[in-house]
């Protein structure tokens, strides 16, 4: 294993712990850390709601924008200088969230294959981000901006870009202009709509994106900003004045940390690190990692051109053409490059049904890792082997809780690449097929590797989302549980107690009629 | 509904995640320089002389009567020595290159010493034109710096060459 491997496995297997210690008190929908895109997402409109206001309001000009600023902190504290502060924290969260999401990406390996696109599309916006964030530090133009402005011309001077030193407009009060100070509020504005334009692209190959996390932390990320905002408002260090060095200043760490490494080290090896890290971001996935899974394939004679596998593919790589047999239907299409081998539109075609009296059983869209006719076939083969009092199916996702140390005379245990490839009719079909009860385990709620699996699953079979579990399919025989690679025990427990809830039901209370697709294939 | 364990749980989260924000959004302080200390910037930027060649009447009267200019001046420029001393020791000496790709361009530095506060002889010289020999400008004298001033070392012929202001 190599160097790289080894660390982040340990990185990962720690990260997966938080993660799923922060399911405890949030639940997976509002477990930030499962959804730290969707938080970053939000900072940033928090920043560009709070910055259109303080565009609207401040006076542009090099010595007017210190008193203005100043005004809103100091006597409109409860609107401007509110605003102001929410503007500066939730930068601040936006690169702690930022650095957090790209530490989990590559924790657990999601940076080739599939997506590829969205890892390199991220790479460029990190510098954007600080681009953005120290640029906003100058226009206060106190000490910290001028220490700021400073630092960085002497940065970028190092740098074979400007004939001349750019730090030479910075020597003296009066070489600083109003045309400046305009540039200034002009990068500040335009390099986060590059920023917004960035992270259009970045989630461009992804479908269903989780754009805004949950309500409920919305509000609480708002309210705990604004509390901060009231406790600890962002002031002006002291006006600047660019004939005395600043003093010791209030310092933002997260926005500006590089100028004190540049001032204990070097511009070179400030470059350095940041060209290294960059460089290795987008040459990590060039390292060697595990073949990527078959791409889903699409039957012409048994797609309908419905549209389900469109509507539930995770990573959009599914369209829609002219079917090229029937005239006047559509047909899917799948861009190989795209798919990600989830197997989560065969889940949802409604070609995928088992009770299809054919042979073979061949769908619209398909996995050649896991055929739905094999799917059926390990279905069948362990109705007919299970025995007991309560014979229990198990569907089980490879990735979640480990469910194959449960298989016994009275249980099977099938295990899917996702259980999103789960067609919902496989839980009914099992039922009339001699089940007691069926078990469908999937990864905890946000924590699917393909992002959407569980959410569908539950979905599915909830009935909230085509292809539905029909609902004569009494609920009382089918068991749903989210469960991780760290949740062994609770799935041991849960599949316990629902054998002791299933043998407790009257006998044949609920039964649904027995249905044997054709008798003598399996006689 | 959330169990009142779990809403203490997430208000402890949460309010973890409000205080690391608003600690290292200011704390702890940072001093780029030691309040005792000033700095000297030196920033020039100034183009090379070059030597020019005066042209014999001969020379002038073969070419065409618009283009009859009487020196001969080559495009590129001289590098351009420059000397820094404070109290007397050396602290700086470099050549500067002109910039361009005809070497026609100005020659800059910009450079910053931190110095202590207080007294002290400051004495820069520069050369601009490394064919003839010495110094042609030199600037020699008794500075004061207060605690945290910029003294900015600059060039300029119209204020009679090297300054300090
Ligand atoms: C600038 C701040 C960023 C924001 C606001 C952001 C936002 C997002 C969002 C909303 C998603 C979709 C999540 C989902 O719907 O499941 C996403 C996915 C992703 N991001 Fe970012 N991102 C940022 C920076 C980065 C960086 C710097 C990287 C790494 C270089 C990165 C790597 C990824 C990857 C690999 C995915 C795909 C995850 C998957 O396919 O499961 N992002 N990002
Ligand atoms: S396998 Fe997954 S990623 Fe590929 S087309 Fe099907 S749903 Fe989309
Ligand atoms: S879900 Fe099946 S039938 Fe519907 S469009 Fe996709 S492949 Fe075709």
């Amino acid at each position: 294993m190599s160097f790289h491997t080894a660390l982040r496995n340990g990185a990962s297997s720690v990260f997966l712990r938080i993660e799923e210690a922060l399911d405890v008190p949030f639940g997976g929908t509002d477990n930030p850390l499962r959804h730290l895109g969707a938080i970053g997402l939000y900072l940033l409109w928090i920043i560009v709601g709070t910055g259109l206001y303080l565009y609207a309001v401040l006076d542009t000009g090099i010595d007017a924008v210190y008193q203005s600023i100043g005004y809103l902190s100091l006597e409109q504290w409860y609107l401007g200088g509110v605003l102001r502060s929410l503007h500066r924290y939730a930068a601040d969260g936006f690169m702690l969230v930022m650095m957090l999401h790209l530490f989990r990406e590559w924790c657990y390996g999601r940076y080739h294959g599939f997506r590829l696109y969205s890892w390199m599309t991220g790479i460029p916006l990190i510098w954007l981000a600080y681009a953005a964030g120290i640029g906003g530090y100058w226009i206060v133009w106190d000490q910290l901006a001028q220490l700021s402005a400073i630092a960085t011309a002497e940065l970028l001077d190092w740098l074979p870009i400007f004939s001349e030193p750019s730090a030479r407009n910075f020597m003296s009060p009066d070489s600083i202009s109003d045309r400046f100070f305009t540039m200034l509020v002009f990068i500040h504005i335009g390099v986060p709509l590059l920023l917004i334009l960035g992270l259009w692209a970045h989630v461009h190959r992804i479908s269903h994106v989780d754009y805004l996390p949950s309500r409920r932390a919305m509000v609480a990320t708002l309210a705990i900003l604004i509390g901060l905002a009231l406790l600890k408002p962002a002031l002006s260090n002291p006006p600047a004045n660019l004939a005395t060095v600043p003093g010791a200043l209030d310092f933002d760490w997260f926005l500006l940390f590089l100028h004190p490494l540049t001032d204990v080290s070097s511009p070179a090896l400030v470059w350095s690190l940041l060209f290294g890290v960059t460089a290795l971001l987008f040459a990590l996935p060039l390292l060697p990692h595990p073949r990527p899974q078959p791409a889903a394939v699409v039957d012409p004679a048994n797609c309908t051109g419905c549209d389900r596998c469109l509507a539930d593919c995770p990573y959009a790589a599914i369209a829609m053409t002219q079917h090229s047999s029937r005239p006047g239907f559509r047909l899917a299409v799948v861009d190989a490059d795209l798919c990600a081998g989830c197997g989560i539109c065969a889940g949802s075609c409604p070609s995928s049904t088992p009770f299809r009296r054919r042979e073979a059983l061949v769908t619209g869209i398909d996995m050649p890792q896991q055929p739905v006719n094999a799917l059926r076939e390990q279905l069948e083969a362990a109705l007919a082997r299970l025995e007991g009092r309560t014979r229990i199916i198990i569907f089980a996702c490879t990735r979640g809780a480990e469910a194959g140390p449960l298989a016994a005379v009275d249980t099977a245990v099938i295990g899917l690449i996702c259980a999103g490839m789960l067609p919902p009719a496989f839980v009914e079909y099992a039922l009339r097929g001699g089940a007691d009860g069926v078990l469908v385990a999937t990864c905890r709620s946000g924590g699917c590797e393909f992002r959407l699996g569980d959410l569908w699953t539950s979905q599915r079979l909830l009935g909230q989302r085509e292809p539905h579990l029909r609902r004569t399919v009494p609920p009382s025989r089918l068991q749903l549980l989210a469960a991780s690679a760290h949740d062994d025990r609770t799935l041991a427990e849960v599949l316990a107690e629902f054998r002791t809830r299933l043998e407790a039901l009257p006998v044949a209370s609920d039964r649904l009629p027995p249905y044997l697709r054709s008798a003598s294939h399996h006689a | 509904m959330l169990k009142p364990a779990a809403i203490v749980g997430q208000v402890i989260l949460y309010g973890a995640f409000a205080a690391v924000i608003g600690t290292f959004a200011t704390w702890p302080k940072y001093q780029q320089i030691p309040s005792d200390v000033a700095l000297i910037k030196l920033s020039i930027s100034h183009l090379g002389e070059r030597e020019c060649r005066k042209r014999t009447p001969e020379e002038l009267a073969k070419m065409p009567p618009n283009m009859r200019a009487p020196l001969d001046c080559p495009r590129e420029r001289s590098d351009i020595r420059l000397e820094m001393d404070l109290d007397g020791e050396p602290i700086f000496r470099t050549v500067l290159h002109p910039t361009g790709l005809y070497k026609d361009g100005v020659s800059t530095v910009y450079k910053r010493f931190e110095v202590a506060a207080g007294s002290h002889r400051l004495t820069v010289r520069m050369d601009d034109n490394l064919d003839k020999p010495g110094f042609d400008y030199v600037k020699d004298e008794q500075i004061t710096l207060a605690p945290a001033q910029v003294m900015v070392v600059d060039f300029n012929p119209d204020r009679g060459g090297l300054f300090f202001k």
